[in-house]
């Protein structure tokens, strides 16, 4: 019962976040908004830009591209050489350089992505300056590349979408950072820990146990670790981790922020092209999607594992308790990892190796249909209007005509662009699922044996591919031969993405606008909502059916079997 | 393409700076006077309240069979079907049918984060006559310690109760005290 007002709770503040967050996007990135300027001007200043300046698609991009690749070099050299920095109380040595670039790349792309424990391999300063810092400028980039494609659609024979500086810089001012602080501070009243004070070591005199406090500026980076649907915790046990997510509350707050910004994105979208409706038609794809995922989820969590079940043992938390947490019972663990796989977060509060096959299915599946409901900050709505673009193409040969989409005729440019943003996932995906299963890499890093191994590796790829970053872990991943195929998905699922949308929004800025006529398929339709569920779950059935029925599916059919 | 460079480097300090160190910084300071106990970790002479640790023997309260090892947090991976799961599971309900206990599925399973502090209200129900039998102390004063320790769901939506075991054996600690 409470679970289901603490869900109510959750859809009534998202549809605030909706209206309000939605609308201050708009404002903030068609620069309306002045209060920061005493941020904005000076940094401009050195970059040499005028704030009104824009930038054609090409540009744009590349200044997209440069400043990733030293966002790369600059993290990974933090990383390598975090042993002279300061701020590193427990001395720990610099870390190696494979995993030095695979965790640069994963945090650059906003991965995520971790094959290390924070707690025992990263000083203070790496999670601060190198890490942290990261999940604000990813998050920012994403939100403008989101930005530059809603601009191509709204704009009529415009020769530019914007100019990344601009979009990058504001969305880190006006609306990464001041969230941000502000929870930080309601994490730490709720216990999260945020010093740079050592870690203690305490003599319990009741039990003779010895017990090492791991601490650090833990709030300020989970704060946005979800606003910017990041994931990586400071701590291997992520959000699980009670300095991570001390309470309940805790739990109900990382997951408003995990959605606001994807959820919000939808209104902006319906705004800036001119017509609410299709921010809804779009919204209600990513609910239908999220929800029924989640449902399924919830089910196979609350029948519980039979094998577990015939022992006797019950709880009044859930049918399903192994790798959950006591003050978060069955059902707020498996809504925080559902939202955290559909939104490209990938931060968990349980352990997602231990859910039940069909739960762990579903948990996949939110990446699988390629990370769009409701998707990670800005890469849910532009990954989701590429399948939109797809889907009036579908829709116009069906009825024998041109398609359009918000005004703009779907031709062969943008066919093009769409397919290789939707088709780069599942490539990288099955080709290295299939390279490492091959390997003796492979058989060598996995935990659980039968079905549940393979589910482990197809699990690793597919998040990487999504930067999603959740681990199914049982994996030991932390080899070369992982870390630098784990980068090679990464950087594939995050560019190979974001430079279609990109072209795909300088082809569309420069069209005309074409009027609507009778003959004209509206998209501000619950016909054209159902018609992109359908081809977000038919796309993503046809790529990866044949490998999940050998995973999980295999793995629940086999109930009775041990391996 | 040189230009563009520049921009990144300078860039990528200004983000350094104002998101890696301004930030955290600024939020430390404010979190030590507002918060101070509970910013540095919730440290007891006891140990972290936030933090689980081992309990052995038959006189205190156990949490969830984790391995508590603080510095690789996280749970034991081990998947639905696993012989091992299986095998570990009835081990610990072998262990608590010994001691009289017909336990709860989070006394023989474990948690997620690996240092999970809390077990659910009826975890620590099962538990008192196991602790009764060794400490003396009567069923009725430990139930009334248990009820005593339960953290409700926040503003009765948020969460589950739950029984923070340190806190809870703090209790019975004190309690073994002044009955002797």
């Amino acid at each position: 019962m409470n679970f289901a007002f603490e869900l109510g709770i959750l859809v009534v503040l998202l549809g605030f976040i909706w209206r309000y967050l939605g609308a201050y996007l708009v404002a903030v990135y068609n620069g309306r908004l002045g209060f920061l300027d005493f941020i904005e001007k000076p940094v401009l200043g050195l970059l040499g830009i005028n704030k009104d300046s824009e930038q054609s698609w090409q540009r744009y991009l590349r200044s997209l591209l440069v400043f990733s690749a030293v966002s790369i070099g600059f993290t990974f050299l933090l990383l390598v050489f975090q042993g002279y920095l300061p701020l590193n109380p427990q001395h720990l040595k610099g870390v190696t350089p494979a995993l030095a670039f695979n965790t640069a790349v994963s945090f650059v792309t906003n991965t995520d992505w971790q094959n290390y424990a924070g707690e025992s391999t990263m000083s203070n300063f790496s999670q601060m300056v190198a890490l942290t810092t990261q999940n604000f400028v990813s998050a920012s980039i994403g939100i403008a590349v989101a930005i530059a494609l809603i601009r191509g659609f709204a704009r009529d024979k415009s020769p530019n979408i914007g100019n990344f500086w601009v979009d990058m810089i504001r969305g880190v001012i006006y609306v990464l950072l001041p969230i941000s602080i502000v929870m930080t501070l309601v994490l730490v009243w709720q216990g999260s820990p945020e010093t740079l004070l050592a870690n203690v070591n305490v003599h319990d005199s009741l039990n003779s146990v010895n017990q090492v406090i791991f601490r650090g500026p833990i709030a300020s980076q989970e704060a946005i670790k979800e606003f910017g649907t990041n994931g990586g915790g400071f701590f291997n046990a992520n959000s699980a981790h009670p300095f991570e997510n001390p309470t309940g509350f805790t739990n109900f707050l990382e997951i408003l922020l995990i959605l606001a910004i994807p959820v919000a994105l939808t209104y902006t979208f319906g705004k800036m092209v001119g017509n609410l409706k299709e921010g809804i038609a779009i919204l209600a794809v990513m609910a239908l999607l999220f929800f029924g995922t989640f449902a399924l989820a919830l089910h196979a969590e609350q029948s519980g594992n039979p094998a577990i079940n015939a022992t006797g043992v019950t709880s009044v938390q859930g049918a399903n308790m192994v790798g959950k947490e006591s003050r978060f019972g069955v059902p707020n663990s498996v809504l925080f990892d559902v939202t955290t796989t559909q939104t490209s977060t990938g931060a968990v509060n349980s352990s997602t190796d231990s859910y039940t096959p069909i739960g762990g299915l579903s948990l996949l599946a939110g990446m699988v249909y390629g990370e769009v409901s409701p998707g990670g900050a800005g890469s849910g709505i532009y990954t989701l209007l590429l399948f939109a673009i797809l889907t009036v193409f579908i829709a116009g040969l069906m009825v024998g005509r041109t398609p359009e989409y918000l005004k703009k005729k779907i031709q062969r440019n943008e066919i093009i662009w769409a397919s290789i943003g939707i088709l780069v996932m599942p490539i990288t995906v099955l080709m290295l699922t299939a390279l490492t299963v091959a390997l003796p890499y492979g058989r060598q890093a996995i935990l659980n044996r039968g079905p549940h191994a393979l589910t482990e590796i197809l699990y690793a790829f597919t998040s990487q591919a999504n930067n999603n970053g959740s681990a199914f872990a049982g994996l030991s991943t932390n080899t070369a031969y992982f870390n630098l195929t784990g980068a090679l998905a990464m950087l594939l699922g995050r560019f190979g993405v974001l430079i279609p949308v990109i072209a795909l929004a300088g082809g569309l800025a420069e069209k005309e606008e074409v009027p609507v006529t009778a003959g004209t398929f509206l998209t501000a339709t619950p016909m054209f909502t159902g018609l992109l569920v359908g081809v977000v779950l038919l796309v993503g059935a046809l790529n990866f059916f044949p490998v999940i029925s050998l995973g999980p599916i295999a793995e629940a059919l086999s109930h009775g079997k041990f391996y | 393409m040189l230009i563009q460079l520049r921009r990144s480097i300078i860039a990528g300090i200004f983000f350094a700076i104002l998101c890696g160190l301004v930030y955290p910084l600024a939020e430390i300071g404010i979190s030590n006077v507002a918060f101070p106990a509970r910013s540095a970790g919730s440290v007891t002479s006891y140990g972290s309240s936030e933090i689980g640790q081992q309990w052995s023997g038959t006189s205190w309260f156990h949490g969830r069979p984790d391995l508590y090892n603080d510095g690789a947090t996280g749970g034991t991976n081990l998947g639905p079907r696993s012989r091992q799961l299986l095998s570990q599971t009835k081990k610990l309900i072998a262990f608590w049918h010994s001691n009289g206990v017909n336990p709860t599925q989070e006394l023989v399973t474990s948690s997620g984060s690996g240092v999970d502090p809390d077990i659910s209200p009826q975890s620590a129900f099962v538990q008192i006559p196991m602790i009764s039998k060794a400490t003396g102390i009567r069923e009725s004063l430990l139930h009334q310690v248990v009820v005593a320790n339960i953290t409700k769901a926040q503003l009765h939506v948020f969460g589950v109760p739950y029984v923070d075991v340190l806190h809870l054996n703090i209790a019975v600690a004190k309690l073994k005290q002044r009955l002797n």
